[in-house]
């Protein structure tokens, strides 16, 4: 499938892991424990959030924590660098607004 | 060739002191060429906070700051060039009652001033500004100032000057500043020689190394100042903020800009160097600085900062720049060591200098800023 | 006397190689890295709990792969391990690092910089929808995650790595759509002479080839890539073939790179003096034949000054180490033969110099770029305001044009705009490459938490 909803990695190998929940966008999502934020992110949807300045979705880039393109919000207004942040269970991310500023 | 280097004025420097003063001279036809050792506004005009704010001045500096912050919502038009002025407001907050009272006092003292200015209570704040901290107890609002990209301003009045007829030459570093009989003479790394019978010094720090050659030694010296920007966030602090406190390490300052990063700094300054021109950003600083914010603003603590630097700045012992007529030569002006917060004042400075040079007068007080003070 | 304290930072093939040789002097040097674990990013090892074997993940590197995770595993509690711990400043002996949270002081009395490199890229139009990653990315997806970059993925750029991912992205039972090679043909044919020195890579390379080829992979040399089609996620890439004709490629991933940027942020902050190199068209820091930058007390290894790769990186580390357990008056280390060092170096070197012949970096290209196209990802600047400011806005090189337009200035701090935002620049003012100089790093040489817990004195 090209476009449309729909996950932007695919699975390949190391399938036998313990599975971990987490929501993206409110949804529930299953992830396997040794995945990275953006591999459970970007295995259920193509976006980990939109650029700041109206060009678009992003998802990252290079994967080793230096293009700083994969920064991440979560519901509670923490924020996250998901290429190198193993997916831990009640995680609950955002990825299409920012909870910002956070009052109180 | 010495007839081509020939001008009414030579001003030495192209910060935004020497650059205003170029462009405001040209506005009254008069010659002028400036020379700048680097790039103009490389150094504390363009690693400034950017802060058009007036509050909190000495208080005879209130007429060259309102002169200034009239021509602040012009620039678009003089320069023909956005430099991202927005008069958002200015709010110092205070942590505690005697810096409360303080504000309260200086309200009363920028009144005659013509500066009206609005203290507000602690809860009175927070309903407007709901991300300030419960610890601040109150805040002075100054409504009609704001702040600009200090990255931009010096560049463009130097364009906007070179478009109407000065010379501006950068990546000249004069070597000899000699008095001549129909004025001075520069002479330049390179050979090349300028003569004017008028010289205005606008050398930021390096400013007092200048004067003293003219046998008007300053008490100067150069600093650091301590910048940080975070990430873009969405926009929501409005106004530039600030402290009002006499504890050095709680004074932070910060602002938003509309594309979202916090740009900030405050706490102290760092050491700069006048000959390899570098100051440091000192990491001890950074951090105390985070407190600070967090102090003032809680939501900053989620985020993270992407970029220090700092530039090389001029202090006066006094906390107040030399500015007006040499007290020895003739034909000789100053205009430099703004102490950190010139950035306002560089429209103003710039037309008041060009008033003063061409007319011999000018109608803003200039006698706490002349460099005879020091004599 | 105390013992002189020590700091190396990056643990991968370098920085591992260069604590094997202090800690066997006798000293305890604190090893910080921004991983989990040891290996870097080209020996970088899978999450616990994942069971592939060494040879699925590194191939024909297995072997090195695991020697370099041997050498670390055997230094453990002989070293300082500092894991996920991001060094942001350094300056005047003293490293500013964040671990767990918390702020540090780290006061030294030499350091050595094994920082590593990321992929370099060039920006074309539509790189940063998603589904468009670097090749580095593409495999660590693979070798880290297990995961494709996409179902159908399409590989562009030059360089070794290029072919390397999508041979691996073969093996592994993903589909690649092409592999794209900016280079022409002839390229890798006037380079054999200088790649000759190490004929086991060139076989290497031409087994990758034969695999692609077997798979049915088709290869394009010479292209020029046009853009990177789809809105919210990539559908396809446009580019020009070497004869000239505009091809469109379907797929939902890109994976792009253009050889190594070294990262050398760190280096820069300590004051180390930098020169342009020919070879790689970036600067470097200088350094001399044993890795001494030019700043006392600061050494250098691995692609964060030589760019000539992993197995390099160790002889460098190796080398660096030496050279500070020399200079502290320290005895020279059994078993290590600095001249040898120095001349399989000097091989790797003519090496690397052979790639960049055969993989040119295609600064033509870039030149060309339309106006709108994004050059600065994290800005969103693009490469019309980028010439604008070197036209206009008359700003001469790359820190100018910096502040005037903010490219360079976000969260990356120009590791993926600045080369290729400097031939832009040079480009519209009709000059070298090397005369939009580099943009200078900043601290903290990556994002850093307003949160940082400080120790109060």
């Amino acid at each position: 499938m090209m476009g449309g909803a729909g996950p932007l990695l695919q699975r390949l190998d190391e399938l036998v892991r313990p599975s971990v929940t987490l929501a993206v966008d409110g949804q529930v999502v299953t992830a396997l424990e040794g995945d990275t934020v953006l591999t459970a992110v970007l295995l259920h949807g193509a976006a980990l959030r939109q650029s700041e300045f109206g060009d678009g979705p992003r998802a990252g880039f290079c994967l080793m924590g230096a293009c700083q393109d994969c920064w991440v919000w979560t519901e509670q207004g923490t924020r996250l660098r998901a290429c190198s942040t193993p997916v831990t269970a009640g995680l609950r991310i955002v990825t299409r607004e920012v909870p910002w500023p956070r009052l109180g | 060739m010495a007839a081509v280097n020939q001008s009414d004025v030579l001003i030495l420097g192209g910060g935004m002191m020497g650059a205003a003063t170029a462009f405001f001279l040209r506005q009254r036809g008069v010659s002028v060429t400036l020379l700048e050792r680097g790039l103009c506004g490389q150094q504390a005009s363009g690693v400034n906070f950017g802060n058009v704010r007036r509050q909190g001045r000495f208080l005879p500096q209130l007429p060259l700051a309102n002169r200034s912050r009239l021509l602040w919502s012009r620039l678009p038009e003089l320069l023909g060039e956005d430099v991202e002025f927005l008069p958002t407001g200015h709010l110092r907050v205070a942590y505690r009652p005697e810096h409360l009272a303080m504000m309260e006092e200086y309200r009363d003292g920028s009144r005659n001033y013509g500066l009206e200015l609005e203290i507000i209570g602690g809860n009175a704040a927070r309903d407007r500004y709901p991300w300030l901290s419960q610890e601040v107890l109150g805040g002075s609002f100054s409504v009609e100032d704001g702040h600009a990209n200090p990255r931009l301003v010096a560049p463009a009045f130097a364009r906007a000057a070179k478009r109407d007829g000065a010379r501006i030459v950068e990546n000249c570093d004069v070597v000899a500043i000699e008095c001549e009989a129909t004025g001075f003479r520069l002479e330049s790394a390179g050979g090349e020689v300028w003569r004017a019978p008028v010289l205005q010094v606008s050398a930021g720090a390096w400013g007092g190394r200048i004067a003293a050659s003219f046998g008007e030694a300053v008490p100067i010296i150069a600093r650091g100042p301590q910048m940080g920007v975070t990430e873009p966030v969405p926009y929501a602090l409005h106004p530039v903020l600030g402290v009002t406190t006499k504890t050095v390490g709680e004074v932070v300052y910060l602002r938003q800009v509309t594309r979202g990063n916090i740009v900030f700094g405050g706490t102290g300054h760092g050491p700069a160097d006048l000959d390899t021109r570098r100051a440091k950003v000192m990491p001890e600083i950074t951090l105390q600085q985070f407190s600070q914010l967090r102090r003032m603003v809680p939501a900053i603590g989620a985020l993270r900062i992407i970029r220090t630097w700092s530039g090389v700045e001029g202090y006066l012992r006094d906390d107040r720049p030399v500015m007006g007529p040499s007290g020895k030569v003739s034909g000789l002006f100053y205009a430099f060591g703004f102490c950190g917060h010139g950035f306002q004042l560089g429209p103003g400075v710039g037309e008041v200098m060009a008033e003063l040079i061409a007319t011999g007068s000018t109608t803003t007080p200039l006698a706490p800023f002349h460099i005879g003070r020091f004599a | 006397m105390a013992a002189p304290r020590v700091i190396v930072v990056g643990a991968g093939p370098a920085g591992t190689r260069a604590a094997e040789v202090l800690v066997a002097a006798g000293l305890r040097p604190v090893v910080i890295d921004e991983a989990a674990d040891n290996g870097g990013q080209i020996y970088r090892r899978q999450p616990a709990g994942f069971r592939r074997r060494a040879e699925e993940l590194y191939g024909t590197e297995a072997g090195r792969a695991r020697a370099v995770h041997g050498a670390f595993s055997a230094l453990r509690g002989r070293i300082e391990h500092w894991p996920q711990s991001l060094a942001w400043q350094l300056r005047d002996g003293t490293l500013q690092v964040e671990r767990g949270g918390r702020a540090h002081r780290l006061d030294f009395d030499r350091i050595i910089l094994a920082t590593g490199a990321t992929d370099r890229l060039l920006p074309i139009p539509g790189w940063t929808v998603p589904g468009t990653f670097s090749l580095g990315a593409a495999q660590i997806a693979l070798k880290a995650q297990a995961c494709a970059i996409g179902r159908r993925v399409i590989f562009l750029g030059s360089g070794p790595l290029l072919y390397l991912v999508a041979a691996q992205y073969v093996k592994a039972g993903a589909q690649v759509a092409a592999v794209l090679d900016t280079a022409p043909a002839a390229a890798r044919r006037a380079a054999l002479p200088l790649m000759a020195v190490r004929p086991s890579l060139l076989i290497k390379g031409a087994a990758l080839l034969w695999r692609l080829k077997r798979a049915g992979v088709p290869v394009h040399h010479g292209v020029a890539p046009l853009r990177i089609e789809g809105d919210s996620r990539v559908s396809g890439l446009v580019f020009r073939d070497a004869a000239g004709r505009e091809q469109r490629l379907e797929g939902d991933a890109v994976g792009m790179g253009w050889h190594l940027r070294a990262e050398s942020q760190l280096a820069d902050l300590a004051g180390c003096t930098f020169a342009f190199d020919e070879v790689s068209r970036q600067w470097l820091p200088r350094i001399d034949a044993d890795g001494r930058s030019s700043v006392d007390g600061v050494y250098l290894a691995g692609d964060g000054v030589r760019l000539a790769g992993a197995d390099a990186a160790e002889l460098g580390g190796k080398l660096a180490a030496r050279a500070v357990l020399q200079d502290l008056g320290l005895p020279p280390p059994a078993g290590i033969d600095a001249e040898q060092l120095r001349r399989s170096l000097a091989r790797m070197e003519r090496f690397r110099q052979g790639l960049a012949v055969a993989f040119p970096w295609p600064g033509d290209i870039i030149a060309k770029l339309s106006d709108d196209t994004l050059v600065c990802r994290c800005e969103a600047i693009t490469a019309g305001t980028l010439r604008r400011s070197a036209t206009a806005l008359e700003a001469p090189e790359m820190n100018r044009a910096k502040a005037f337009t903010r490219v360079g200035m976000g969260r990356c701090q120009g590791r993926f705009c600045g080369i290729a935002g400097a031939e832009i620049l040079a480009a519209a003012r009709g000059e070298p490459m090397q005369a939009a100089g580099r943009i200078r790093s900043a601290a903290p040489v990556k994002p850093l938490a307003v949160a940082i817990e400080v120790e109060t004195p």
